[in-house]
């Protein structure tokens, strides 16, 4: 049973389609690109699935979106909840105005969680990715024991698990706008694993980045799939290449292919598809 | 104010100074009219600011609707651009309504009336600039528009903010006209907030006038005295803001 289910979706700015007749599921634990020429609705169709485009003016959504069985556009759908269990990385980073450590307990903090349920969700999340297997260099110091612990173990962890920690340890508390574009957009990462997402949104996360950061959030993602599902929207067919296990194609606004990465690159049915992989539309 | 005219007549008689004014004697000071100011900018500042945060908050497009909004937005352009006579004589009959006598306290009803479009519209501004894609990774996280509102954008405006109170503080205190009738002029210093109360561009405006020159210096260096303030005021104001800039994102 995939998390993610799409039948029929249809969502318009005011008068106009953005996307229409969008039925596909998404396949748990692998990456998923959505791929499409630029303003075919890949951002659209992205934020759909965490209801950020609630946030602009007119937005009309039709059709059905369902997560773990649960229509997320149901009037008594919880928004809240929806956003904590699917989270949402955006292609410039925008890190919180506060320091390093506050963005990523900013996520705990809302939700209020108390230092049980810190300690139960590192716990469970260990059990899947432990933490020795993030440190190349083995760990110098143990937060663990420090004396909030609970909390400065959540902030290592999950700078770890975004790849970011051996470059920001020695200034938790420093401004998180002073890190560079590529780290800023690793801690955007770290900030919305700290809330325990079960799917991480990623709309063109790397386009903004130099390609050395850009490879590394493409390596984290790879070592984040085997516990999270992942959707990425890109225009860089290669990257869809490098990453993808699932691709889902999009033209104006429809839906014209998906499956399996290998099958889609090797062997598309589609005659859009083809021209579009061979480079004749972009 | 016509048909209030006689009643202003007989209310001038109770803020006339208690002793012989001192803007015909030669010999004294102006502290008097600087703890004044100074009382009279920082009330209606602080007070300002209490009803001011609120309102520009509550204009942004997460709490009411956009014509509301734009409504709103036009009367305090207005307000803002509206003689401070007006206020002064708004901000008498306030006073006679409520019984008050010419006071610090009417003085600051009056500058508040002054000030709260410029603050309200300076911080509205300053919030309107919050990049939408901040306010989404707050959502996004899950986050509701209380907490966003508070733990962000109050955050990422706060300097900004700073500005906003530094530029209706320096309007409040320079005023002179919105406090002509509502807080008197006295050689004392208010002991309470309802005593009248000395204020430097009273000061400049009594004294400049007239013919003994000894006062009319004391009415220059009233004047360069208020431009000190300012100038100290909005020097330290910036250093706060850079201060809390560190964190901003741009």
């Amino acid at each position: 049973m995939p998390h993610i289910s799409l039948s029929n979706l249809m969502v318009a700015y005011g008068n106009q389609k953005v996307l229409q007749n969008i039925t596909v599921d998404i396949p748990n634990n692998q990456i998923t690109a959505i791929i499409g020429p630029s303003g075919c609705g890949k951002t659209t169709l992205l934020k759909t699935l965490n209801r950020l485009v609630d946030l602009y003016d007119e937005i009309r959504v039709e059709g059905e979106v369902r997560i773990d069985g649960a229509d997320i556009y149901d009037p008594k759908a919880d928004l809240l909840n929806l956003r904590k269990k699917v989270g949402f990385l955006s292609q410039k980073p925008y890190p919180l105005p506060m320091s390093i450590h506050d963005n990523i307990t900013f996520g705990p903090r809302i939700h209020r969680m108390n230092r049980k349920e810190l300690l139960d969700q590192i716990q469970e999340l260990e059990k899947h990715i432990p933490i020795d297997s993030l440190c190349p260099n083995g760990r110098q110091e143990e937060t663990r024991h420090s004396k909030t612990h609970e909390m400065a173990y959540l902030v290592e962890y999950y700078l770890r698990l975004a790849g970011l920690w051996e470059e920001v340890r020695e200034r938790l508390h420093a401004p998180a706008a002073q890190l560079s574009i590529g780290q800023q957009q690793r801690l955007a990462l770290a900030r919305a694993l700290a809330v325990e997402p079960e799917v991480i949104l990623a709309d063109e996360p790397t386009s903004a980045l130099d390609p050395i950061s850009a490879q590394l959030i493409e390596k984290q993602f790879k070592t984040l799939k085997n516990h999270y599902t992942i959707v990425v929207v890109t225009h860089i067919l290669r990257q869809a290449r490098r990453i993808a296990d699932y691709v889902i194609f999009l033209y104006l606004g429809e839906l014209v292919e998906h499956g399996p990465a290998e099958q889609f690159f090797s062997s598309p049915r589609d005659e859009r598809t083809r021209a579009y992989i061979s480079g004749e539309i972009s | 104010m016509w048909c209030r005219g006689p009643r202003l007549s007989t209310y001038q008689c109770s803020f006339k100074p208690r002793k012989a004014a001192t803007t015909s004697e030669k010999r004294g000071g102006v502290a008097n009219a600087i703890v004044g100011s100074l009382c009279l900018a920082f009330g209606a500042s602080l007070l300002s600011f209490l009803l001011g945060l609120p309102i520009a908050f509550a204009l942004q497009k997460e709490y009411i609707s956009r014509r509301l909004a734009q409504i709103t937005r036009l009367s305090l352009d207005i307000l803002w651009g509206t003689p401070s006579i007006v206020y002064g004589a708004f901000g008498f009959i306030i006073m006679v309504y409520l019984g008050l006598r010419a006071s610090l306290l009417g003085g600051i009803i009056a500058l508040t009336l002054l000030m709260l479009p410029i603050m309200v519209r300076s911080i509205d501004e300053v919030i309107r600039m919050t990049p939408p894609e901040l306010k989404e990774a707050s959502y996004a996280m899950g986050a509701t528009r209380i907490e966003t509102t508070f733990k962000v954008v109050l955050r990422q405006a706060l300097p900004g903010m700073i500005t906003g109170v530094l530029l209706a503080f320096g309007r409040g205190i320079g005023d002179a006209a919105s406090i002509l009738f509502t807080t008197g002029y006295t050689d004392y210093i208010p002991r309470s907030l309802f005593d009248p109360v000395a204020s430097l561009p009273l000061a400049v405006f009594f004294q400049v006038a007239t013919p003994i020159p000894e006062v009319q210096q004391r009415a220059y260096a009233s004047a360069l005295i208020l431009l000190i303030i300012v100038l100290l005021i909005s020097v330290v104001s910036r250093l706060l803001s850079h201060r809390y800039s560190r964190h901003i994102i741009r």
